[in-house]
């Protein structure tokens, strides 16, 4: 076997191509490169795009009003391609070859875990905009969402109001999920609550009758649903079919937001509480003016949903960052960081200095015939964030990690 | 003699000394996944290309070779076996150090496996299937049931494996800090050096009575067992070759790109092999190699050209090339090659 010369002209070709596309010119100096990486392609496209949408929206506003710095922001997009390792190489090239800012990405914990060590290896900034599970604060992750004491302790503070004494656990076969109800089952120790079982299917998962049998028949006051995806469609269907209702049995779900109601179909969960920090329904003039232009740009038929809210704040919070730095350089914007206190869509949102997470409004918001959400409670005021959860004494033994 | 080395040694002089020199160092990092899915591709080139076992699951023992060596760099990372435990583990919920865990704080164990582990599941499934006389395309489904399965497998285990997750975040290896640039460089020339001398190992096989008999049982295993032979044996042992192969790529995977996960040994990843193999050329083993490489260059291409739609590109790329050139790149470079020897014989 031999190898012939085209072959090998092909690969001197192929390398030098490597080469060449390496010698791009270097930013402008009237510009700042931002890089946004979110899935574009497979399972979580549907998800993250939005995301991506909402804070390409947050860069045409920022430059709209005059950039930063008076320089403009140019948006450079990646694909992470729902693929773990793809996010890991995708934002070591936005570091490295694009030479951008900061970096606004990612959804699942999975593609969080895959880049963090991209972004503590390089010393650069990812601003990342889901709710988790928190245990988590890299000093080179800005977290736009929820930790876990703004969203499902929250979710479990009503529960508990509501009378809810015996739950069901329903969760998706990853660290989220797992993570949520390690959680989940503590608080309910600590607070005369039964935990009547605990389920996980894998991600992806669509036949839901069996474990639709499990919950009915173990007769709880409430579920507490992590299912993630499109698992949810499945779920909601069986459940609604098997004559379980939203009155008899409430499943409050953490991971079902606007965009994700029309996807399973609001006939089937129309009723069931969800716990978020946002709702396009939220009553901010920021929200207002947020619909408003999100609609105009991408069309009328569109929602927002928290997980794009905290993009399009993510966006706007490192912009605010930069303008006290005076640069865009990544300790320095660390450091101006902490106390940044900006009205966002959501309300008033201050970046916590300790652990990078945001103080954010917890709300709980009932699923409407119409497919928005209508918020029922809400927790008074922005709660500061404890991804570690030192301020609850029954989490002791969950933070040791 | 001179010249039949001659291709080889040019690209071996380029591999080694010219894209070290060349390439910045995120770009030699990406050459470097190239170079291991290019191992992965070798193997497939052999069982696919020579022996006829379209195998749909070189994924599950590209994985278990990554995974091996993930838990020797997670075990060192977290203070060796007996120690801390590591980081995933914590989140789950394990409270100490699962028994499967614990021999892979060594290093030599954990390399090991990652080579023996794939072979031994190959010598197995090899024996129960291709005595059966299992073959084509059933053997292909089986194969990719498998790879199916792993995933399935590794997911459902979190606290054993990461789940989804599976496992990143590693520090170093061997003492060498694994964010270093030197380091990448040192590991590229590792995965360069690995792919060439497996390379040349694999055409001495194939050039051997060996090789000859393994392709005479691709192409009339009948008529090879009436001759006497074994033609089990023959595949089965073939079968384990690329098997390691595959153990040993995702075990120099593991440091190259910094994670493993179900994502990259599964259905798909393992079908985007067997393409590339296709584009490059499945009759030439330097087909295969070349193939893996202009598939990886290719994905990461597009898809810093075209966040949105860089899928389509890819799927016109094969397509593309099955329909102008059936035997692949390397089919194209032969005809071109055999056309010129003939316009100078003339």
């Amino acid at each position: 076997m031999r190898i012939s010369r085209p072959i090998v002209s092909a690969i001197l070709l192929l390398a030098l191509a490597a080469c060449g596309s390496d010698a791009e010119p270097a930013a402008q100096s009237s510009e700042i490169k931002v890089g946004l990486l979110h899935s574009l392609s497979g399972t979580m496209a549907i998800s993250e795009v939005t995301v991506r949408d909402a804070e390409l929206l947050a860069v045409e506003e920022i430059n709209k009003a005059g950039g930063v710095l008076g320089k403009k922001l140019v948006p450079v997009v990646e694909d992470g391609a729902s693929d773990w390792p793809t996010f890991a190489e995708k934002a070591t090239k936005l570091i490295r070859q694009d030479k951008v800012a900061t970096v606004f990405g990612g959804w699942t914990s999975a593609s969080r875990k895959a880049m963090l060590p991209v972004f503590e290896r390089y010393k650069a900034l990812l601003w990342y905009p889901v709710q988790y599970e928190g245990l988590e604060s890299s000093p080179y992750i800005f977290y736009t969402g929820a930790t876990t004491n703004q969203q499902i302790i929250p979710g479990l503070d009503y529960l508990k109001e509501q009378g809810k004494k015996k739950l069901f656990l329903v969760g998706s076969d990853y660290v989220f999920p797992r993570t949520a109800n390690k959680i989940i089952k503590a608080y309910a120790a600590a607070n005369g609550m039964e935990i009547l079982g605990e389920e996980y299917t894998p991600l992806g998962h669509t036949e839901y009758s069996t474990l639709v049998n499990k919950v009915t028949g173990a007769k709880p006051d409430a579920v507490f649903n992590t299912l993630n995806g499109d698992s949810n469609v499945a779920f909601f269907k069986q459940l609604k079919s098997a004559g379980a209702t939203a009155e008899s049995m409430p499943v409050l779900s953490v991971s079902i937001a606007e965009e994700e109601v029309t996807g399973i179909g609001v006939d089937n969960i129309a009723g069931q509480p969800v716990a978020w920090n946002y709702y396009q329904t939220t009553e901010t003039p920021a929200n207002d003016a947020f619909v408003k232009a999100y609609k105009a740009k991408y069309g009328a038929a569109k929602v927002t949903s928290d997980p794009m809210e905290a993009g399009y704040n993510a966006v706007y919070l490192w912009a605010e960052a930069v303008k006290k730095a005076g640069t865009t350089e990544v300790e320095a914007v660390k450091k101006a960081a902490p106390g940044i206190a900006l009205e966002r869509p959501e309300g008033l949102v201050t970046i916590d200095g300790e652990n990078q997470h945001m103080y954010k409004t917890a709300r709980i918001g009932i699923i409407q015939p119409d497919g928005l959400i209508k918020q029922v409670w809400d927790s008074g005021e922005p709660i500061k964030p404890d991804p570690y959860l030192k301020g609850y004494p029954w989490a002791a033994s969950l933070a040791a990690g | 003699m001179i010249r039949r080395h001659l291709p080889f040694a040019t690209v071996a002089v380029i591999a080694l000394v010219a894209a070290p020199l060349l390439l910045e160092p995120f770009r030699l990092g990406l050459l470097a996944k190239y170079l291991c899915y290019a191992i992965v591709a070798l193997g497939i080139g052999l069982a696919w290309g020579k022996g006829g076992m379209l195998t749909l699951g070189q994924g599950v023992f590209f994985g278990l070779g990554g995974y091996s060596m993930a838990m020797y760099l997670k075990l060192t990372e977290a203070g060796g076996a007996g120690g801390g435990l590591p980081d995933f583990m914590v989140w789950s919920g394990v409270e100490s150090l699962p028994a499967l865990w614990v021999p892979f704080g060594n290093p030599v164990f954990a390399l090991g496996m990652a080579v023996l582990g794939p072979m031994a599941i190959a010598l197995i499934l090899g024996t129960l299937v291709f005595r059966q006389r299992v073959r084509g395309a059933y053997f292909a489904i089986l194969t990719q049931a498998l790879a199916a399965a792993m995933v399935i497998l590794l997911v459902g285990q979190q606290g054993l494996t990461g789940g989804t997750n599976g496992m990143t975040n590693f520090f170093e290896l061997f003492g060498q800090d694994l964010a270093e640039d030197s380091t990448q460089r040192g590991l590229y020339l590792v995965v360069a050096s690995v792919l060439g001398l497996l390379y040349l190992a694999t055409r001495q096989l194939v050039n051997s009575r060996y090789g000859r008999l393994l392709v005479a049982v691709r192409d009339g295993e009948d008529r090879v067992r009436f001759l006497g032979y074994d033609p089990a044996l023959v595949k089965t042992v073939t079968f384990a070759i690329s098997a390691g192969m595959a153990g040993l790529a995702g075990a120099l995977f593991v440091p190259v790109v910094g994670i493993i996960s179900p994502a990259l040994l599964g259905v798909v990843p393992s079908l985007e092999l067997v393409v590339a193999v296709a584009v490059g050329g499945r009759h030439a083993l330097a087909g295969a190699v070349l193939g893996a490489v202009v598939m990886g260059y290719a994905k990461t291409a597009f898809s810093e050209q075209f966040a949105d739609g860089w899928l389509y590109l890819q799927g016109a790329l094969f397509i593309l090339v099955m329909t102008l050139a059936p035997k692949g790149i390397a089919g194209i470079s032969r005809s071109i090659a055999g056309r010129l020897r003939h316009a100078r014989a003339t």
